[in-house]
Formats: C-alpha cells, structure tokens, sequence
C-alpha cells in the first residue's frame, strides 16, 4: 500500500486518447481541393511567410486515403460536387472539413443554377472560414480552430452519420433574392425592442 | 552521367548551401496567431454600423446597400421611424448581413448616403455553424 501512495506522487494516470488526440492535432494532413482564387489564398499560407509547418500541417497529400484534413477553396459546381462527395468519401476516419471562403460556405455572389449553395448540403463542414478569398490569417485561425476541436475531445462532424442536407442548413438556404421580391412571401423575424 | 554526378555528393552540398545561407537570412515568417500583422490602410473586413451623435443608427433603411450588394447579403425590414426623429421617415427594424455569403467589396460602403454603414478593418471570425455568421443589427451597431 505505501508503494501505490508512493507511486501516486510521480505517475499520472490519464487517457491514451488524450495522447492520440494531441499527436493528431499537431499532424493535421491537409488536402487542398482547390478550385479558384481561395486556393492561391491558400498557397500563401503554406508559404514561407505564414508557415503552416509551424501547426504541424505543412504536409500537403493531394492523395486523399493519406490526408485528414479536407481544405475546399473555391467554387464546387454541381458537376464537381460528386468528384469532392468521393474525395470525402475516400479520407480515412477521423477527418475533418474545413469549407475556405465563400464560395463553397454559401455560393458567394454566385448565386446561378450551376453552383452548390455551399458544401454542407452535401457534405459535413467543421469549420467555416468567411472571406473572399480569405486572408492566410484567417484560414490560419480556421486551422486553430480544428486543432482545437480535436483538442477539446469534439467529434468531427462526419461523426455525426450520414448527412440529411435539410438538417445541416436551416434559415440560410432561403434564396439571397427572396426578400428584394415582394411576390415572394418569407417569415420576418420578431421586431426587436429597444432602438 | 559522369561518376562527378552519379555520386550525387555535389549537388546535396550545393542545395544544402542554399538553405545554410538561409537560415542566417532575415527570417520572413510572421508569428501570426501571436503577433497581429500590421493591417493596410483602407483594408475591408467586418462591418459596423454607424451611430449619430445622439446615438441613434444613421441608417434610414433606404436600401442602397442591400440593392448594389453583389452576392445579395444584406436583408432589411424598414419600419417607420419614431416620432422624435423628425429627420428620417424610416429606420431599419432588421439589418442582416450574412458574413458568409459577403465578398468584402465595399460597395455598401460606397452606395450608403448617410455613411451609416462601414467595413472596418477588423478580421472576420471563424466559426463552426452557418447560423453564427448572419450578424444582427446589435451586432453590426457594436462591431
């Protein structure tokens, strides 16, 4: 017994997952799906400049099976998206997307029949980083962000099983011309008290 | 290929020169998430809305901005002005931007008579659901 008491002064117990979590954390794997000018936005991350060696995730795979981390920059046209639903589908478990820009977060200014109104109706998004393209800045701190996820022990958000797209956008996925129509009708929300 | 260059001995030395002379070089990297890099003048990032000296919002909800937006992120809901206010009929009751679809043009800023509404240089956040990024008119008037 004075050995165990002893024993409790220099040895902490902890979980082995906490270890896995920390060594996938600092080796993110990205794969750039880089589709128009986020991408460039992208290659000056990886640059010399903003350096994402210093996250551990300077490793760009352009071969999904050895990557963890789905970076989407750009448009994804309604033809593109089963080639990226493949890529996706093709990453080993856990994986984590990251939706750069907006473009593949909501469509962006292109808003026409061609283009996927962002990525999540199809795909599950972990984080989303606004801009257009995004400043290194910004996708780096959409990086911290992952990092974090994984740090805190948060189930990416393909964990969460097959994806319905009606339970992934609720509001934002009413057209951006709807309320310039005045023969559409839309819900308006609640008046605000005060000013 | 020369024995010279079969050994490929040279040309690791030659390549490991170029980086030894680097590593003694000005170093470029910008220690980012510690160290804020110096924003330019006239940068466009989130917006604000702008408040009068009485504290009221400038916007009169004449729908400029939300008419030139390219991407169509702006969503107005007018009502009427109260009755204290005897310079403007109308007062925006909803003022949404949806940060992920804005492109950060500016044109907003441009088309706005009253300069009510303004993008500051600030740097849009992250976030991890779709909902964050429509930012209410609190929101915008706090930024």
């Amino acid at each position: 017994m004075a050995f165990v008491e002893e024993l409790n002064e220099f040895v902490y117990t902890t979980r082995i997952g906490r270890l896995v979590d920390w060594a996938r954390k600092n080796s993110l794997w990205p794969m750039p799906f880089g589709t128009a000018c986020c991408a460039i936005e992208f290659m000056a991350t990886a640059a010399s400049k903003y350096d994402l060696a210093r996250f551990g995730a300077e490793v760009l795979r352009f071969s999904p099976r050895q990557s963890d981390l789905l970076i989407v920059a750009g448009r994804v046209s309604i033809k593109m998206m089963p080639v990226l639903i493949r890529i996706y589908e093709q990453m080993p478990e856990p994986k984590w997307v990251i939706s750069m820009g907006a473009c593949a977060s909501s469509g962006g200014v292109f808003d026409t029949y061609t283009l996927v109104q962002g990525i999540d109706q199809f795909i599950p998004v972990d984080v989303y980083v606004p801009g257009c393209p995004p400043r290194p800045e910004n996708l780096i701190d959409g990086i911290i962000r992952v990092q974090r996820r994984i740090e805190t022990g948060e189930s990416p958000a393909s964990a969460l099983g097959p994806l319905r797209a009606e339970q992934r956008c609720t509001e934002n996925r009413r057209s951006p011309w709807a309320p310039l129509d005045p023969r559409v009708p839309h819900a308006l929300p609640p008046a605000t008290p005060g000013l | 290929m020369g024995l010279w260059r079969r050994i490929y001995l040279p040309a690791i030395l030659k390549g490991l020169s170029i980086t030894l002379r680097h590593v003694f070089r000005r170093k470029v990297t910008l220690e980012y998430p510690e160290v804020l890099p110096p924003v330019p003048r006239g940068s466009r990032g989130t917006h604000r809305l702008n408040k009068d000296e009485l504290g009221r919002e400038r916007c009169v909800a004449c729908f400029l901005c939300a008419t030139v937006c390219p991407s169509r992120c702006i969503t107005i809901v007018a009502e009427e002005a109260p009755a204290e206010w005897p310079d403007r009929d109308k007062r925006p009751r909803v003022f949404d931007i949806d940060m992920l679809r804005c492109i950060f043009c500016g044109y907003c800023e441009e088309a706005c008579p009253c300069d009510a509404i303004e993008l500051t240089p600030k740097f849009y956040p992250v976030g991890t659901r779709r909902e964050e990024f429509v930012w209410t008119k609190e929101r915008l008037l706090s930024n």
